[in-house]
């Protein structure tokens, strides 16, 4: 079945569009604030290196928008492995691309659908970074938001509300970076001094699914 | 911090267009971030293609050339280059012998040479990877991104591009790479933290008075701080931590190499006082290079990186080079 989200927008190219303003719009004004995350236990670009990524993105994606949402998704991964580089790169840029080639032709889909698509996404991070839960990274805040979007879809929550209940993970999930001890990544070579600083990646990634969230919202999905 | 920059976006073609006009003889490519070497492809000849992220310079672009890569592919500042940079470099090298990918292992660097591998295979291009990974500060490769590529980048750049000069083909020159980076470990202190332009100040606190063992090259904090030690206190401790992980039982060759901000007058005096713990330790030196060849920004302090050779490898490293960043014999 290929219904409608309950309670109302169905989930379609301008939605996706609209989260990457959100989302584009968030990572320029947290831009500073990412970059200080990573001075400590990174190389002090986070920030900056998001900012590009995800204004190339947009533009690409105003120049020549796609008609489903996975199209969009696929196009800013796209955009986002040739202009970020670092390890974020290839790492946020594989999260959406498999993301919106899960979401397949769809001119529109479901928040289930979609959950499934972030869901082989967050997988795609994991086999590509090799990092799993606890190391310190990006997964920290996109497997428990991946988690609780399915958990609130199950049970019987509305898409803006389950894309919030995601957002809210993700947040938690960043914050408890704090005192974990770096496995993967430049903030590894520290050992025990990457203790005590959230990590940049799981920050920015928890700004993601905070966009989905606002976007929902705003739309009354 | 003051810097002589106009705007942090602008550093790296800022710089890619100053490269361009110190050095005719190779072809720069700003708008793509390619440095390569003005007619290649050469026919026969193994394609050599390295980069990084900006602000170690000479590394990367600085050793194209004759003996050395074909081309390089600078990134932003401490950011690895995007898969599409080394693909076209791939492409604009490739004679038909293949090429190899020099790759410094950081996680970032490893998953775009990855993807541009991909991409450059689909074009039909045959890729050979060797990744350097030589510093003996990362003690715990179990549980980090293992160790960093530093200092012996050069030694891999220098003997696998000779190699490549002389006809050797993709697998030979791979295999000698390879076995460059095996012979060779580094370590690193820094005297003072970088500032990236981006940040515009230090990337870490390092009071005065206080030294950091164990530092990679991207203003990254090493594994432990301690009180200011002497140059040759820092020689001992840095060739020591070397010698625990290789046991020479050859001549080394010797890069004693500055971080960027400490002048060329301490590094000779660091540089002999190296060779003293090399001696101490019966360690042979073949050849020393010293100077500022695999940088930190403004970073001060120093590595060591020592690199163990047959007559093979020292043939190779004592071949031509004409490059920016090294030249000799040519």
């Amino acid at each position: 079945m290929n219904a409608l989200p309950q309670g109302g927008s169905p989930i379609d190219a301008a939605f996706v569009r609209r989260w990457l303003d959100a989302a584009t719009t968030a990572v320029d004004r947290e831009a500073a604030a990412l970059t200080q995350l990573d001075s400590p236990i990174g190389d002090a670009d986070h920030g900056t290196n998001m900012r590009r990524g995800f204004v190339a993105a947009r533009t690409a994606v105003e120049q020549e928008p796609p008609d489903t949402p996975g199209g969009v998704l696929v196009a800013v991964g796209r955009q986002l492995i040739s202009t970020v580089g670092g390890a974020s790169g290839p790492l946020y840029g594989t999260l959406l691309r498999r993301a919106g080639k899960a979401l397949g032709d769809e001119p529109t889909v479901t928040a289930a659908q979609l959950a499934d698509a972030l869901r082989a996404g967050v997988e795609g991070v994991g086999q590509l970074g090799g990092a799993a839960a606890g190391d310190k990274t990006m997964l920290d805040a996109l497997l428990p938001a991946v988690d609780a979007l399915a958990r609130a879809l199950d049970a019987g929550s509305d898409t803006a509300d389950a894309l919030a209940a995601a957002a809210a993970a993700a947040d938690e999930g960043a914050k408890a970076t704090t005192p974990m001890r770096a496995r993967k990544g430049r903030a590894s070579y520290l050992g025990e001094r990457s203790i005590g600083h959230q990590d940049p990646g799981a920050t920015s990634s928890a700004l993601l699914m905070t966009a989905f969230a606002d976007t929902a919202r705003e739309v009354g999905a | 911090m003051k810097m002589l920059i106009n705007v942090p976006e602008t550093v790296v073609p800022d710089a890619l267009r100053g490269f361009a006009a110190a050095h005719p003889d190779l072809t720069v490519d700003v708008e793509h971030r390619l440095i390569v070497r003005k007619g290649a492809p050469y026919e026969g000849k193994v394609g050599l293609v390295s980069g990084g992220g900006s602000g170690h310079e000479p590394l990367h672009g600085g050793f194209v050339g004759l003996g050395m890569l074909d081309a390089a592919c600078p990134g932003e500042v401490f950011t690895s280059p995007v898969p599409d940079q080394m693909a076209r470099a791939a492409a604009a090298v490739d004679s038909g012998a293949g090429v190899l990918f020099i790759v410094k292992n950081y996680t970032g660097d490893v998953l775009n040479f990855d993807m541009a591998a991909e991409l450059a295979e689909d074009e039909g291009v045959q890729i050979a990877k060797v990744l350097v990974n030589d510093d003996v500060a990362v003690t715990d490769s179990l549980y980090t991104a293992g160790r960093r590529g530093t200092g012996a980048t050069l030694y891999v750049e220098k003997i696998a591009g000779a190699a490549a000069e002389e006809g050797a083909p993709l697998d030979r020159v791979a295999a000698l790479a390879r076995q460059v980076n095996e012979s060779s470990r580094s370590f690193g202190v820094a005297l003072t933290a970088c500032s990236t332009p981006a940040k515009g100040g230090p990337t870490f606190d390092l009071p005065e008075g206080e030294l950091e063992l164990g530092v990679g090259i991207h203003g990254e904090p090493g594994r432990e701080r301690r009180a200011m030690m002497t140059s040759g206190e820092i020689a001992d401790f840095s060739v020591d931590a070397i010698l625990e992980d290789l046991r020479p039982d050859a001549p080394v060759l010797a890069l004693v190499n500055g971080m960027g901000a400490t002048p060329l007058l301490e590094l000779y005096g660091f540089a002999a006082e190296v060779h003293r713990v090399l001696a101490e330790r019966k360690v042979s030196v073949a050849r020393t290079l010293v100077g500022n060849y695999v940088t930190s920004l403004d970073m001060a302090g120093c590595s060591v990186t020592l690199c163990q050779v047959d007559e093979e490898l020292l043939r190779l490293y004592d071949a031509p080079v004409a490059t920016p960043g090294l030249r000799w014999g040519a």
